[in-house]
């Protein structure tokens, strides 16, 4: 056990302003864009007070134009600096998908390896704050899709802290997915926390009688249901990817054939999803080691409604979790 | 060395680049016909004047953003012809082993950053670089190249807007050819005067006879005076007019043939030569000798590219992601 006095309680939102201040800090080519970062604090108020500290040039407002601003990023990073771009959410990013697709995840091949983009961009997506069908999507999976980008969706503390400044040491893009309703949450971290890897999953919760996938805000749905469910005697393996490009297949795929039950629960829609890869890289890899088959826990296939019932109800939710793992425990 | 010397030495140079634009082009149609080249090509011809007399006005630290239609400043930016024809093959040996083709074009030692084949779209990226070098304080110009059809673009507007906020070091250079691939401006423009735009922004702006290569040096000149001086970026409009086809697949059912033969009565190869031959600086001889000089120049590219290899399809998912860790 760590040190009670070595640990301290922070909030996801204080967790991505310190690793942001951090970087900025320890490398002057690192410099945060984005639409109100500055003079606002930040949409969600992740950049509050680093105007003041670092100023205009580093901390940098930016006009209402994605495509421009992420652009700007891609050239910026081409031109030996270390961007951090923030869209405001993952909605808008279809805005910048051009820049983010044509430019970013592809100089370096089509340059023939000459040109890299040592680019990060953060953005918040996610439903559950009653922001409606503009707002409030989980498209990281559109992304996971693309070669030449790293895709990331830190749930925990210590990992909103420590992907930044690993995914601003790599030498290509790397997309930072924060949900939405995870910025007030509050955690434990060490003092002494620094990076983290970005490569693998992580099981958060050990269990032996199913394996339940899943990544960002779902992670602690997830692991309510599979406290509840421990009380029923079931027990989940609950694995919070981390990285949904790439995908860390090993460490599933040891946990399912410890297993032999697979549930994924993500927030991004069914069809031609994150979940569809998963499933079919368990099929691919791991079908003799399955007892029954895999199965999948997504939002609704509707645009995100504004009532807060029918919003709840169109997302997975710990109890609806719940109910899936009874279902194949009993059928199983 | 006397001024008319110096004059002579860089309009003969002038006339040098943009013929071995014009033969490494129409070099480069043939080769296509014969399935050397493929995918799509889109040439340079009849608009030379505007890359040779912008690239004039670059320093070598300077960077070079362009279109899918870069042939032209490619070489007018001293990328060397065999790698460009070898990447037009296909081959490892070409500027970008291959991978990019006729459309993307890039060269690290130039500082040559595509080929950008989405209308508009380079437009951030000069933004972007453009920025780097203002927060590292280097006094370097971005020029980056677009078209009449890249002004319809978001991109545009969102990058001139950022470029005059933020007082960036860009030359924007529109390549006026009225047609956005096969649409006239008149159908694609409420306002087709694009120099106009600049004022929308705050930024300054001219527009220049894009078919007279001394007229869009000495516009391009005082741009990128205008810039390095720290007066902000600059929108130069070029009118030019592109004598091919859009493309290798293009009927040209939306432009007459006198229209095109009235442009090319101001070829700006021709303007060139004969402004020299009447200041007495150009004779018969000394243009048959550039002209065997030229051939020679693509024949060597040719060559080059012939004699280029397949890269292995082992190496098919290199550069997808970067070998080596950032510094």
């Amino acid at each position: 056990m760590n040190q009670q006095s070595a640990m301290r309680t922070i909030t996801y939102r204080e967790a991505v302003r310190e690793a942001i201040r951090e970087a900025l800090q320890r490398d002057e080519r690192v410099f945060l864009m984005g639409e109100d970062v500055g003079h606002y604090g930040g949409c969600y108020a992740v950049s509050k007070g680093l105007l003041a500290e670092f100023g205009p040039e580093r901390i940098r407002d930016t006009p209402l134009s994605e495509s421009g601003f992420v652009g700007a990023g891609i050239g910026a990073a081409l031109g030996g600096m270390r961007p951090i771009v923030e869209v405001m959410t993952v909605n808008f990013s279809l805005l910048a998908l051009d820049q983010i697709l044509n430019n970013g995840a592809t100089l370096l091949h089509m340059s023939g390896g000459q040109f890299n983009v040592p680019l990060v961009i953060r953005m918040a997506t996610g439903a559950g704050k009653q922001l409606a069908a503009q707002h409030a999507h989980s498209l990281e999976g559109w992304y996971a899709h693309i070669p030449g980008i790293r895709v990331l969706s830190p749930a925990t503390v210590e990992d909103a802290r420590g992907m930044l400044w690993s995914a601003l040491e790599d030498p290509d893009p790397v997309l930072i997915f924060e949900n939405n309703t995870l910025y007030n949450m509050e955690g434990t971290l060490a003092a002494d926390a620094g990076p983290v890897d970005i490569d693998t999953a992580r099981v958060r919760r050990p269990g032996g009688d199913l394996t339940l996938i899943t990544y960002s805000a779902s992670l602690f749905k997830s692991l309510e249901a599979a406290e509840v469910l421990a009380g029923e005697g079931i027990e989940v393996e609950v694995i919070d990817l981390r990285s949904l490009r790439p995908l860390d297949d090993a460490t599933y795929l040891a946990s399912v054939a410890r297993t032999h039950r697979v549930l994924i629960v993500d927030e991004g829609w069914r069809s031609g999803s994150l979940s569809a890869e998963i499933s079919a890289r368990i099929m691919e890899q791991g079908f003799y080691d399955l007892d029954q088959p895999v199965q999948r826990l997504c939002t609704a296939e509707v645009p995100i409604p504004y009532a807060h019932h029918m919003e709840a109800a169109a997302l997975p939710q710990a109890a609806t979790i719940a109910e899936a793992v009874r279902r194949m425990m009993t059928h199983g | 060395m006397t001024s008319t010397a110096i004059d002579r030495d860089h309009a003969l140079m002038q006339l040098h680049q943009m013929l071995l634009i014009r033969r490494f082009e129409e070099k480069s149609a043939e080769l296509y016909t014969q399935g050397k080249i493929r995918g799509f090509l889109h040439l340079y011809i009849g608009e030379e004047a505007v890359a040779v007399g912008v690239m004039a006005t670059l320093g070598p630290e300077d960077a070079v953003v362009a279109t899918y239609r870069e042939h032209g400043q490619a070489l007018a930016r001293g990328m060397s012809p065999g790698a460009i024809m070898a990447e037009m093959y296909g081959k490892v040996e070409g500027c970008c082993r291959g991978r990019g083709g006729s459309m993307h074009l890039f060269d690290t030692a130039t500082r040559f950053y595509g080929g950008n084949a989405i209308v508009g779209g380079g437009l951030p990226l000069a933004a972007g670089l453009a920025l780097a070098d203002r927060m590292q304080g280097r006094n370097r110009v971005t020029s980056c190249f677009f078209g009449d059809g890249a002004v319809a673009e978001g991109d545009f507007h969102e990058s001139m807007n950022l470029a005059s906020l933020w007082r960036l070091p860009v030359l924007f250079v529109c390549e006026n050819n009225l047609y956005a691939m096969g649409t006239a401006i008149r159908y694609t423009q409420a306002s087709p005067d694009i120099a106009a735009k600049g004022s929308c922004y705050g930024m300054a702006s001219a527009w220049v006879d894009g078919m007279d290569v001394d007229a869009v040096e000495a516009a391009a000149r005082k741009a990128v005076e205008h810039i390095r001086s720290g007066e902000g970026p600059y929108l130069l409009e070029c009118r030019t007019y592109r004598f091919r086809p859009h493309s290798m697949f293009d009927s040209e059912l939306y432009r007459t043939k006198e229209e095109v033969a009235r442009w090319k009565e101001r070829d700006p190869i021709e303007l060139l030569a004969g402004r020299l031959r009447r200041a007495g600086l150009l004779d018969d001889g000394a243009m048959t000798a550039l002209e065997a000089e030229v051939a020679g120049e693509v024949e060597a590219a040719v060559a080059f590219a012939e004699a280029g290899t397949w890269e292995e399809v082992a190496e098919l998912t290199r550069f997808v992601h970067s070998e080596r860790r950032a510094s």
